[in-house]
């Protein structure tokens, strides 16, 4: 007979999207091959290889820094990479006084056309509350130790902005491509949590 | 609720860039609707974004179990869709609960729901 604890795990929550799609697919709302493009673009085609283009193009030509600075959505489009989540993309620039980190207190947002979909620690309640309340002793936590000298930045997104950080190129790369370059940067970086090593 | 961070456990932060986008399927396809419905303009992700931070608000107001985002993400969905009046809730309820009274080794493939008795009219 029906085993009820069992059957209440069932209900949630991979039960509850099959019935939703299957109702949609009734009303002709939704395709299956149409969410199967969508969930291939975004495990497949977008993700922080991206935000790494930008960043290395940024690093190797200060006119497209300038740019990316002054009007980051536009700059990044430039390249090719646009889409949901990324039509008010800003990018705040570290520097050796200032390390900027993202956030997003209310819903996880996330600029995706850059760094794909967050992973799961920045979707954390507690990276969402800790960031803004105690960032120092978070990134330490996270294995970015910050001298007390450096200001830190936390940028919380909103429906208005996404934010991107441009992390700074590490020394000794200075005979790298913008492609090599690329491969150095990491998600991570691009969110703040991390530096960019030079290998 | 706990603020801890979990830095060594299946929710630690990686380093590198390469873990799954989606732990389950069925989050990829919750994502991928609320996706096709956006695009079907039904509503805009802005609206959207307004129910899932009302999801994830009710969630931490009384926290139960361990913080998933995508459960966050699809009653958002749910909400929406009836909301916009597209699905109303109890019809969610009602074909969920016909599909996990399924027997065990049902076949859960998506063309297969015919001999549910849901009325699907």
């Amino acid at each position: 007979m029906a085993d009820h604890s069992n059957t209440t795990d069932r209900l949630s929550p991979a039960v509850r999207v099959e019935a939703l799609e299957s109702l949609l697919t009734e009303r002709g709302l939704v395709k299956s091959e149409v969410l199967d493009g969508f969930i291939s673009r975004f495990v497949n085609d977008v993700g922080p290889m991206n935000g790494a283009k930008v960043v290395a193009k940024a690093w190797t030509d200060p006119d497209y820094r300038a740019q990316l600075l002054a009007d980051g959505t536009g700059a990044i489009k430039e390249l090719g990479f646009a889409g949901p989540q990324g039509e008010h993309i800003v990018v705040v620039e570290n520097s050796d006084d200032v390390h900027n980190v993202v956030v997003c207190t209310l819903c996880s947002c996330y600029p995706w056309p850059v760094l794909g979909l967050p992973p799961e620690w920045y979707k954390d309640p507690a990276y969402r509350s800790r960031m803004v309340r105690e960032p120092r002793t978070l990134l330490s936590e996270m294995g970015l130790d910050l001298d007390d000298a450096v200001e830190v930045r936390v940028w919380d997104s909103s429906a208005e902005n996404r934010y991107l950080v441009l992390p700074q190129r590490p020394a000794g790369t200075d005979d790298l491509s913008e492609d090599e370059l690329a491969a150095l940067v990491t998600r991570d970086a691009m969110v703040g949590v991390a530096k960019v090593g030079a290998s | 609720m706990s603020l801890t961070l979990d830095i060594e456990g299946p929710a630690a932060p990686p380093r590198l860039n390469g873990e799954l986008v989606f732990d389950e399927p069925w989050e990829g396809r919750s994502f991928a609707m609320v996706a096709a419905l956006v695009e079907g303009g039904h509503f805009s992700w802005d609206e959207f974004r307004d129910h899932l931070i009302a999801a994830i608000a009710r969630w931490e107001s009384d926290p139960s179990g361990e913080y998933q985002y995508y459960e966050r993400w699809q009653e958002a969905l749910e909400s929406i869709v009836a909301e916009r009046e597209i699905v109303a809730g109890p019809e969610v309820d009602e074909l969920a609960a016909a599909y996990a009274a399924r027997p065990p080794g049902h076949d859960h493939g998506e063309n297969d729901h015919h001999h549910h008795d849901h009325d699907h009219g």
